[in-house]
């Protein structure tokens, strides 16, 4: 693994077990059925004069999903003891989180300066931070990759791409 | 001999010379995205697909159709090369594929991979050519209750033959089907599940949900291996291929048991991905020599490919003849179809023959394309594995988000493909299956309509989904599926503690 040693988590931290996360999806998808159920008695679930009423399809919809996310909650609790499966170790959660988080960061710059310049770095990050390539490979890749996707997006194929106060300055 | 007929006519709008200039771009980018890990078939195609709004429809899926052939041939390459699964649909391939790459059979691997891709395709093609417009026919005179045994069958075939726990694929399948209620009713215009979110008006769109689960989900999974990245190189000389071909003859009997298992799975939604695994424990337990499987058998790396290829090819089937997608990349294509104003069904082969006609006989053209592009091309494609995952991840990240974008210029969309993303990959490391959730958030509108539409006919009796021998026996098959692995479960507790041979 070409992880750095410094982000590398000690053995002593065991690894993360399924039965935790498990746990948490079937929850979580449990609170999601209630939702789809509480809105369709909302709207309605019985039968109008003109056949089933809006929420009638999605209410049940929403119990078969309270009953099966029920099914692997209370699996994963009566077999809680004997359960050791394991979800990763943290040395993968932690190269895991190391591409989420910048790529949540992207996301949510994008969202301001437009896709151009959050894209440049983070491939630039990432080549720095992981390829351990020099700058300027780094930053010609960086470069290179957005200006060649604004080429075949918005000159060629004529799909406009969200755009930052950067573009605005350049005048595109 | 219509089917002939037609299909002659199919080839002459294929053959015209940009339509075949569509194919070797969707060939050669199918075969990129197949090669790069996090860009698959389904989602290469959704992230490609509002590129091809402006097309004409014909070429449009003539080459989006390509890239899902190239995927499939290109998922192989990485799988004997690197032992990494460009596909979850290539991953048996592994067992056999890489053990021959570290012996130096690397080539005879490879060409025994492309040619059974080919041969499954051709058979499923075949099928869809002759079997394609009967079912077409036989399903003109289908009403709302029929076509709501059709979608019933597909999703208890889902709980009936996934490996996974039959709770996760329901849970999955309903979270589908959930989402895709969110947003306006389309019968009585009522807002559901909004929850005061002007972004949730117009619901989920599935494509950003395959771009999240399977592109984002992907990328993340594959980060646990690190950004390490191993590549071998590999040479296709003409001599090698013609040797194995020689040689391939021999297992005609793994190549047809393998395309029907493909068939099969492939036009009833199991995908393409349990076809493979299905396919190679057959060839084991079939072959006179099991203990060889794993350890470079070439008859390992025939079943898996050519059972892949042929459930890719006829998922295709019902997805053209009666609107209802067999795996998740025939949803995307369906997508596409319903965007450039075509609508998918029986009336596809009346109103627009010259279309459909077209699509098949480019499925023809696409393989053999595609087995001459993809032998010819191989250490080019392996010298792209070689470029450090450090390069290739984050590209890959912002290919998903202009992706994702581009459906409908919406950053909420890309925000979405976030949350899907971390879905995807929990749901991949909790064995929930994705593939239902994906069709149930395509079916799902399609579902409750002719559930509805049934209900209003028999005033609210479910009485007509058996009131016919035709929509009985759909609807019997279909509980019946569901059953399934209640007898399979009573079947293990019989002889348990036996095998548990391959975990995917």
């Amino acid at each position: 693994m070409k992880e750095p040693s410094k982000r590398q988590v000690g053995p002593d931290k065991p690894p993360l077990k399924e039965r935790g996360p498990e746990l948490a999806v079937s929850i979580l998808l449990m609170l999601l059925a209630a939702l789809v159920m509480k809105d369709s008695v909302r709207v309605g679930i019985d039968w109008a004069d003109d056949g089933p009423r809006a929420g009638y399809f999605p209410f049940y919809i929403g119990l078969i999903l309270l009953a099966s996310s029920a099914t692997v909650f209370l699996s994963t609790l009566l077999t809680w003891g004997k359960n050791h499966a394991l979800f990763a170790e943290r040395e993968q959660l932690a190269t895991v989180f190391a591409m989420l988080i910048p790529m949540t960061v992207y996301i949510i710059a994008m969202v301001w300066l437009g896709i151009y310049l959050p894209s440049a770095l983070l491939i630039g990050y990432f080549m720095r931070r992981y390829g351990k390539f020099g700058w300027l490979p780094s930053v010609s890749v960086s470069l290179a990759v957005p200006l060649a996707f604004f080429v075949v997006f918005e000159r060629w194929f004529l799909v406009p791409l969200p755009k930052g106060p950067i573009e605005n300055l350049l005048g595109l | 001999m219509d089917e002939i007929n037609n299909l002659m006519q199919g080839f002459s709008v294929a053959m015209t010379l940009p339509n075949l200039v569509y194919m070797l771009v969707g060939i050669t980018l199918g075969i990129l995205i197949g090669v790069l890990p996090g860009l698959g078939g389904a989602n290469g195609i959704a992230i490609l697909l509002p590129l091809t709004f402006s097309m004409n429809p014909t070429s449009a899926i003539i080459m989006l159709s390509c890239i899902y052939w190239g995927a499939l041939f290109g998922g192989a390459i990485t799988s004997i090369l690197f032992n990494i699964p460009g596909e979850p649909w290539s991953v048996a391939t592994t067992f056999d594929g890489y053990p021959m790459a570290q012996q130096g059979r690397a080539a005879q691997a490879l060409t025994a991979a492309f040619t059974s891709s080919f041969v499954g395709a051709l058979f499923a093609v075949a099928l869809i050519t002759f079997l394609a417009p009967v079912l077409a026919k036989f399903a003109l005179h289908f009403g709302p209750a029929e076509y709501f045994a059709v979608q019933l069958l597909t999703f208890c075939s889902f709980v009936g033959m996934s490996k996974e726990p039959a709770a996760k694929v329901v849970a999955s399948m309903m979270l589908g089907f959930a989402l895709a209620a969110v947003g306006m009713d389309t019968v009585t215009g009522q807002l559901r599940m909004t929850y005061g979110f002007p972004e949730l008006l117009k619901g989920f769109d599935f494509l950003i949900a395959v771009i999240g689960l399977f592109g984002i989900g992907e990328i993340l999974l594959t980060m646990e291996e690190g950004l390490a990245f191993k590549g071998k190189s590999a040479k296709l000389n003409m001599r090698v291929v013609l040797q194995t071909w020689k040689e391939l003859p021999r297992y005609w009997m793994t190549f047809l048991r393998s395309t029907a298992v493909g068939c099969w799975m492939g036009i009833t939604p199991g995908g393409a991905t349990p076809a493979s695994f299905m396919s190679y424990g057959i060839a084991r337990r079939m072959s006179k020599d099991p203990d060889s499987f794993g350890k470079g058998q070439i008859e390992g790396v025939l079943a898996p490919e050519t059972a892949a290829h042929a459930a890719g090819t006829s998922a295709l089937l019902p997805m053209l003849t009666l609107g209802i997608p067999g795996s998740p990349t025939a949803a995307v294509l369906l997508g596409g179809l319903m965007i450039w104003g075509l609508q998918p069904g029986p009336m596809l082969f009346v109103e627009h023959k010259d279309f459909v006609w077209g699509l098949i006989a480019s499925m023809y053209l696409g393989n053999l394309v595609g087995l001459i592009v993809v032998l010819t091309t191989v250490p080019f494609w392996a010298a792209f594995l070689r470029i450090p995952f450090s390069v290739i991840a984050p590209v890959i990240v912002v290919i998903c988000a202009i992706g994702a974008y581009t459906v409908h210029s919406s950053m909420f969309d890309v925000v979405m493909m976030l949350v899907f993303g971390v879905v995807g990959y929990l749901f991949k490391k909790l064995k929930y299956p994705m593939a239902p959730l994906v069709l149930a958030l395509v079916l799902g509108d399609m579902a409750e309509a002719s559930f509805r539409q049934s209900m209003l006919l028999s005033q609210g009796s479910l009485s007509i989904f058996w009131s016919n021998p035709l929509v009985g026996s759909i609807s019997g098959l279909a509980v019946l599926l569901l059953l399934w692995p209640l007898w399979s479960m009573f079947k293990n507790a019989l002889h348990a503690g036996e095998q548990r041979q391959f975990e995917a």
